[in-house]
């Protein structure tokens, strides 16, 4: 089985194929240039230095959102030409739950963090339990800080933060966390299609697929204006 | 030479568009899904939810597109995109959907500016009409006067300072209670009023002759309803649409025929959305008449925005040998004539 995967949710822009249980190529930027110029070039020099006939592929994962609104829209608009062209069927992956699978194996709570502006982080709670499995103890969401570490502290488990959120509300964690926590490590700590790949190969062998025409990514938040429009009472 | 058949996909502003164009000039297909309805209850474009509309409509228009044409993406010679100008967010979608549709099929990938999109929609309505012509091109977004002198060659000879004159539509509209979009409504409107009715000011700007400028003609609206309020007087909604109407056609077709004049063309084409807009077309259809000089001007469905204008610029991008790389960006000022 082979599952051709994209993130492009965060500042990371990253392109990973996955045959099988073997990682054949992955390839994640980190720097300040927009997704648009490079997540295709990178696509395709994944193809190339893998050899990869696209038509093998069984499945389009994409890091389906939360994160930054252009940049899931880059990846989902990505995944579905890609899906169209290919005729294939596109998993998508919840982009929290992705990161949280970097730390596969991890004993206790893990907590992605991802700066969501507003005084808002998108986050979710995770556990792998002792068989491997991956339960997701809290699902994606878009809340305050305070909120999440709140949820944390109730729960009185050692947790694992990491995301772009990190260096972002660090200090609010020193400030309120009540139990024991690390942060993840560089090579661990962001996007990585990669995870984004295995996390949708276990989902498309359960039958957790889209049409390439349903898929549109999952942003957790109303745009500013119909916020607004929400606030004022109208509806629709 | 065997025939050269394009997928056009255009997501700059409001319309999702897609479509399959032969030769630049037979329309195989044109599937445009309108964002109108949502974007009314804002009484404008929002950048935000147009871009999220686009992704979610994106794949159903391109599927219809290429079912309406009976091809498939093996019958196709390249993928075609508007990259800019036009709202960044919306532009991405259409950009990023048509690179990977173009890497995934193994077909070239063509760039095309929003506006030579528009002109190219005469390409389509006139088989025969070549360059060199003087285009008009007038939307909600633009306001342009270009020299074509050949293909892909044009020259800006003036443009608007300020508002579009479609937005100069759109914010008079507004102001009389006619709501969005304001082209359509105004010209109803103004079919009841009397276009002399009110003397508005025909604007100049100052050391550029072919530029236009609405702004001040959109003020001076208001100003004058206004004036009528604060008197305890009552205005005629229509009058006002029939005299602004008659300064913005007035404007534009002065400059149309200064150019037609200066030059020396024969030929002279409308493009965009406002040249819907009957009166423009009979003000500067007249005025061509009037010298001798060929008009243009596509039908309705080819002057809003459409992805088969795209293809059709697109085919003489092709021919000439341009091609975009998988870098391609939106570019959301994108310059008419420019290449990135």
């Amino acid at each position: 089985m082979k599952i051709l995967a994209l993130d492009s949710s965060g500042l990371v822009a990253s392109v990973a194929l996955i045959a099988d249980d073997i990682l054949v190529a992955e390839y994640t930027i980190n720097y300040k240039r927009t997704h648009s110029e490079t997540l295709l070039p990178m696509l395709d020099e994944l193809k190339r230095m893998s050899n990869l006939d696209l038509e093998t592929i069984d499945a389009i994962a994409v890091a389906g959102g939360p994160g930054s609104f252009t940049g899931l829209r880059i990846g989902s608009s990505t995944a579905k030409g890609l899906a169209l062209a290919l005729d294939k069927p596109i998993v998508s992956v919840p982009t929290v739950d992705a990161l949280a699978y970097n730390l596969f194996g991890t004993k206790g709570l893990i907590c992605p963090l991802m700066d969501a502006r507003r005084m808002q982080t998108y986050t979710g709670l995770y556990r792998f339990e002792d068989d491997g499995s991956f339960t997701v103890v809290r699902e994606a969401c878009a809340v305050a800080i305070e909120e999440i570490l709140e949820d944390i502290n109730s729960r009185g488990e050692r947790v694992v933060f990491l995301g772009d959120g990190v260096p972002v509300f660090s200090e609010k964690i020193g400030e309120l966390a009540k139990v024991p926590y690390v942060f993840a490590p560089a090579h661990l700590s962001r996007q990585r299609a990669g995870a984004v790949a295995s996390l949708g190969a276990i989902y498309f062998a359960e039958g957790r697929v889209q049409k390439h025409g349903e898929h549109h990514p999952e942003y957790l938040r109303m745009s500013q204006a119909e916020r607004e429009r929400m606030e004022k009472g109208l509806t629709s | 030479m065997s025939d050269i058949r394009i997928l056009a996909i255009e997501s700059s502003c409001d319309e999702t568009a897609a479509a399959v164009v032969e030769n630049g000039r037979h329309v195989r297909s044109n599937i445009i899904s309108t964002q109108i309805p949502i974007h009314t209850l804002y009484g404008g474009v929002v950048p935000e939810i147009a871009s999220r509309k686009h992704i979610e409509r994106m794949d159903q228009v391109i599927e219809q597109a290429l079912a309406e044409a009976e091809c498939t993406l093996s019958d196709l010679d390249a993928i075609a995109v508007t990259y800019g100008p036009g709202l960044v967010g919306a532009l991405l979608c259409g950009v990023a959907e048509a690179k990977a549709i173009a890497f995934a099929a193994g077909l070239p990938l063509v760039g095309v500016h929003h506006i030579e999109g528009h002109i190219s929609a005469n390409y389509i309505e006139y088989p025969d009409l070549e360059p060199p012509f003087i285009c008009l091109v007038v939307s909600g977004g633009h306001t342009h006067l270009v020299r074509v002198s050949d293909y892909g060659s044009y020259e800006i000879l003036g443009r608007t300072v300020d508002d579009a004159a479609g937005e100069a539509f759109d914010k008079v509209a507004r102001a009389i209670g006619l709501g969005y979009p304001g082209g359509p409504k105004v010209e109803k409107k103004a079919l009841e009023g009397d276009p002399d009715a009110i003397a508005f000011p025909k604007a100049h700007v100052t050391g550029s002759d072919y530029d236009f400028s609405f702004s001040g003609l959109k003020s001076a609206v208001l100003n004058y309803m206004n004036g009528c309020k604060m008197r305890g007087e009552t205005y005629n909604e229509a009058d006002i649409a029939a005299s602004f109407q008659k300064a913005v056609v007035g404007a534009l077709t002065d400059h149309a025929v200064m150019a037609i004049e200066e030059f020396g063309v024969k030929k002279l084409a409308l493009a965009g959305g406002v040249a819907s807009n009957g009166a423009f077309r009979e003000s500067v259809r007249s005025a061509c008449e009037e010298r001798g000089v060929e008009f243009y001007c596509p039908s309705p469905i080819l002057c809003t925005d459409n992805a088969a204008m795209i293809g059709a610029a697109a085919y003489y991008e092709f021919i000439a040998g341009r091609r975009s790389g998988w870098d391609l960006n939106a570019v959301p000022a994108l310059k008419l004539g420019e290449r990135a």
